[in-house]
């Protein structure tokens, strides 16, 4: 129960249905001029600076040509029956029904259907709190102590969560991030998945993507150690550790040749820039506080996560150039949610600022583009027209900027990776699935192939083994 | 005289003010009655004196009757939104404002949600501007397997909110009720058949077994289970728990059951349509979030409706569910339908399964979540197809009676309409 609280979002009170103990927990067209949060990061892809590098290697795909689809391209463009290249793992070329096809590629009928890049999402705890949802796999809060730079979340993730195929399947996702959970004022290191089924996380991790350090305000960290009687147990108290350990971290950072603390060295990546900050945080007024914070120790928040409240303040966000990464409607399961609005991505996107749409959620993963359009029609009843194909880039290029790797992936660019769903119908209506779904070129899955829907080892022998689910 | 209005958003936001039940028809619609039948273009629905009198094509409009037109609309009877907690919470992890379980209670079975009830709560009035007119509000269990009774409730703007006390009884009887009963599921058998076998005493002779484990409250309040006067839902989701859940008729033959949950009901779906039992269930769950929904798949309700079992959707899978997103989960289920080797449902079953079918596990056939003669006058106007995400009530009556769609929510986006704050602070706006 404490998971889902923990988690961030909330939890329904109630519960029945799904033995649901649940409680409850819990960027870029937008108009927004935000830089990419990947200027300066890190390569993760194996030296011995970036121990538990990244093995994985694209999967053998043809040329392909996608034929007569609608696309949006993620980056708020729409090319009506349109055409999509890619080869070698890589978007070749996109264009008109005018666009020569090389020789060699396979063509795809693309005719009644929409191609989108692969849908991203900036916020999940598949892995690390997977299905089955029993205590002995609760890996994703390292509740012992408010600041815990030094875990990794990618030290926790099961790449046998059968979450990741139902998020394949059901909902187009090709890359994900996953946070450890919120308990914790500084929770740790998240990890960028490609979501592609592994034998092992490494097998799975995004070559090249930066690391973000996840951050929590507010009710979780002063409940969870308030609760045992230690510091914080108030808003302050969350402020006063957060700048305590930011005030050590410059001290480490500003040491040559420090000795390894692998909290320190989180926290130095975070004000070399190196490490991006995801950041919990549903108050307007707490979010304020938040962006002082990181003036006054000098770093950026990339994302403030759950963000509930961020119509009430879209204007500073945008001057921060900070994303709000967001569902459409959840509202009321903790007291800082009680402010949400169903029209609140719509408002932040209106002012200029960025909007992600998130999941949280091994369920809601499963629909986020469900869950932009939802978004985008609240916001259209209040007199906010908003492109569809700007729609999409809250669930694709706005979360890739937020997660510092929209220059490899997020849109349907030319040299980008060929992450790219064909969906049956509108993404962005409720009659529309993926159809089929590729990453880096390889097709991974395919809704009229029964054997192209990949099954955890979890469930194999089990009752409802390769179910359509 | 014939009054015309276009319903357009614009219009909406100049009614606030509900008003007395209006007789009322509304032309040129599309209409979905609820019934399971697919949407009717062109026609027209027909309330008096609160009442549905018809709904279709040629239907006559009575001479002097209030008409709007519905053109570029649809027209439906209400959401029906089963297992609620519907003006028992405020805010879930507020533990002040939340009333769903009572652990530390000496009652169990004996709880009852209606006195407790808030129409005032703003999940009331949201999940109303969502085009929820009725819904059954369920407690939650959390020492006892016997969480209590249910209500049934309409959403209209008053006080006067629980239409039937005492619906339904709740038990608990998968793994959370293994957990509750002691540890396994052999005591939850053991809880259930020990506490019916009180409440049978108390039925037939007329007085409390106090040497029983059942206070006298908790014993009877199982009387009408017992005695099938009062339907006992049952939560449960594995396969072979929900064959035990059914042999308990071999010893208490009057259990009048409703299977909640039941996400490995396709397993069993030809047993659970030859019971007679409905359903009650989440359309998307598809993980296996335990070890008794292994088998879990978003053609659950679609193999079950096939099977002939009578399908409800209903309850919060996950933290973001709300009433109002059950035209979500049921517009799933047609996507479905699209997906080989999947099995969906089509427009009119899926609507069906948040209207007719719902309002009658909920002691309501016929009389609610269907536009049929008699049928309480809850309607619904929509700017689109309602099982489409893109899709909101415009209008929403209960029983004739125009209802407030202004909220919490609904004043928060007004007031940050605009951050403009160069002459006074947000807080002057309303």
């Amino acid at each position: 129960m404490d998971r889902q609280f923990l988690k961030g979002g909330p939890a329904a009170a109630f519960v029945t249905i799904a033995s649901l103990a649940l409680a409850s927990c819990t960027t870029a067209s937008g108009g927004s001029s935000m830089e990419s949060a990947s200027a300066s990061a890190a390569d993760t892809s194996g030296s011995e600076d970036s121990p538990y590098a990244s093995t994985y290697e694209r999967y053998p795909g043809v040329p392909t040509a996608l034929v007569g689809a609608v696309i949006y391209d993620g980056a708020g463009g729409r090319i009506d029956n349109g055409t999509v290249l890619f080869a070698d793992g890589e978007v070749v070329a996109i264009g008109g029904a005018d666009l020569a096809i090389p020789d060699g590629y396979t063509q795809i009928d693309g005719t009644g259907r929409y191609v989108t890049p692969g849908i991203i999402d900036i916020h999940s705890h598949l892995g690390n709190y997977p299905t089955p949802s029993v205590s002995a796999h609760a890996d994703g809060n390292e509740a012992t102590s408010p600041t815990t730079p030094e875990v990794w979340a990618e030290h926790s993730v099961w790449p046998q969560d059968p979450g990741f195929s139902r998020a394949m399947a059901n909902g187009g996702i090709t890359s994900l991030q996953i946070l450890p959970g919120s308990a914790n004022l500084m929770g740790g290191r998240t990890v960028t998945l490609k979501n592609v089924p592994s034998r092992t996380v490494q097998g799975m991790k995004f070559p090249g993507a930066p690391y973000s350090m996840k951050m929590a305000c507010g009710e979780n960290p002063k409940r969870v150690y308030g609760g045992r009687g230690r510091m914080p147990s108030t808003r302050m108290g969350n402020f006063a550790v957060n700048r305590e350990t930011w005030l050590q971290a410059q001290e480490y950072a500003a040491e040559d040749n420090p000795d390894r603390d692998l909290a320190m060295e989180t926290l130095a990546g975070v004000l070399a820039g190196e490490i991006l900050i995801q950041n919990h945080c549903y108050r307007a007024d707490e979010m304020a506080l938040v962006m002082d914070m990181a003036d006054e120790f000098g770093y950026q928040v990339a994302a403030f996560h759950h963000a509930v409240e961020s119509y009430k303040i879209a204007d500073l966000l945008r001057e921060n150039e900070v994303c709000s990464a967001v569902w459409a409607d959840w509202y009321g399961f903790k007291m800082e949610a009680y402010d949400a609005i169903p029209e609140n991505a719509a408002m932040i996107h209106n002012a200029g600022a960025c909007v992600v749409i998130h999941s949280d959620d091994e369920n809601g993963i499963q629909r986020l583009n469900q869950e932009a359009a939802k978004a985008q029609a609240d916001g259209r009843r209040m007199g906010i027209e908003i492109a569809d194909a700007d729609v999409i880039s809250w669930i694709t290029l706005n979360a890739a900027r937020a997660m510092g790797i929209d220059d490899m992936t997020g849109s349907l660019e030319a040299g980008k990776m060929a992450d790219v769903v064909l969906w049956n119908g509108d993404p962005l209506s409720i009659y529309s699935r993926p159809e089929m779904v590729w990453i880096d070129g390889a097709l991974m899955y395919d809704m009229n192939i029964p054997m192209m829907r990949p099954v955890s080892d979890f469930e194999l022998g089990q009752p409802g083994e390769g179910d359509v689910k | 005289m014939k009054r015309l209005f276009a319903l357009s958003a614009a219009a909406l936001s100049l009614i606030s003010t509900p008003i007395a039940a209006q007789d009322i028809a509304i032309t040129g619609a599309t209409v979905a009655t609820g019934d399971g039948s697919d949407p009717i273009e062109n026609a027209t629905v027909v309330v008096q004196g609160g009442r549905v009198v018809a709904a279709g094509t040629g239907v006559a409009v009575p001479a002097g009757m209030a008409t709007l037109d519905g053109s570029g609309t649809w027209v439906t009877p209400g959401i029906f939104a089963s297992i609620t907690n519907l003006g028992l919470v405020d805010v879930g992890a507020v533990s002040d404002s939340n009333d769903i379980r009572a652990g530390n209670s000496p009652y169990h079975a004996a709880l009852d949600v209606s006195p407790a009830i808030n129409p005032a709560a703003q999940d009331f009035g949201y999940s109303r501007a969502g085009g929820v007119t009725r819904a059954s509000v369920t407690p939650g269990a959390s020492s006892n397997i016997f969480a209590g009774q249910g209500a049934i409730v309409d959403l209209g703007d008053d006080f006067d909110a629980v239409t039937e006390r005492r619906a339904f009884q709740v038990v608990e009887m998968g793994e959370r009720g293994a957990s509750l009963a002691g540890g396994s599921r052999t005591s939850v058998y053991a809880m259930v058949r020990n506490s019916l076998s009180e409440a049978r005493h108390y039925a037939s002779e007329g007085s409390w077994d106090e040497h029983g484990m059942l206070t006298r409250l908790d014993a009877e309040a199982l009387v009408p289970v017992v005695t099938g006067q009062q339907k006992l839902y049952v939560t449960v989701h594995r396969a072979a728990d929900i064959l035990s859940v059914l042999a308990l008729r071999d010893e208490f033959p009057r259990l009048d059951l409703v299977l909640i949950g039941a996400t490995e009901g396709w397993m069993v779906a030809s047993q659970i349509a030859a019971s007679g039992v409905p359903v009650i269930t989440g359309a998307l769950t598809d993980l296996p979030a335990s070890f008794e929904q292994l088998a879990a798949t978003q053609s659950n309700v679609g193999r079950m409706v096939d099977a002939g079992v009578t399908v409800a959707i209903g309850g919060y899978e996950s933290s973001g569910d709300h009433p109002r997103n059950l035209p979500q989960q049921a517009g799933n289920m047609v996507a479905l339908n699209r997906v080989p080797g999947a099995s969906g449902l089509s427009w009119g079953e899926a609507f069906a399964a948040i209207t007719s079918v719902p309002a009658g596990i909920g002691g309501l056939e016929g009389r609610a979540g269907v536009l049929a003669a008699g049928a309480h006058g809850d309607l619904v106007i929509w700017d689109g197809d309602p099982l489409e995400v893109s899709s909101a009530p415009l209008r929403v009556f209960i029983d004739g009676v125009e209802q407030p769609l202004d909220n919490h929510q609904t004043r928060l986006r007004e007031r940050y309409r605009t951050l403009d704050e160069s002459q006074l602070p947000p807080a002057y706006r309303r």
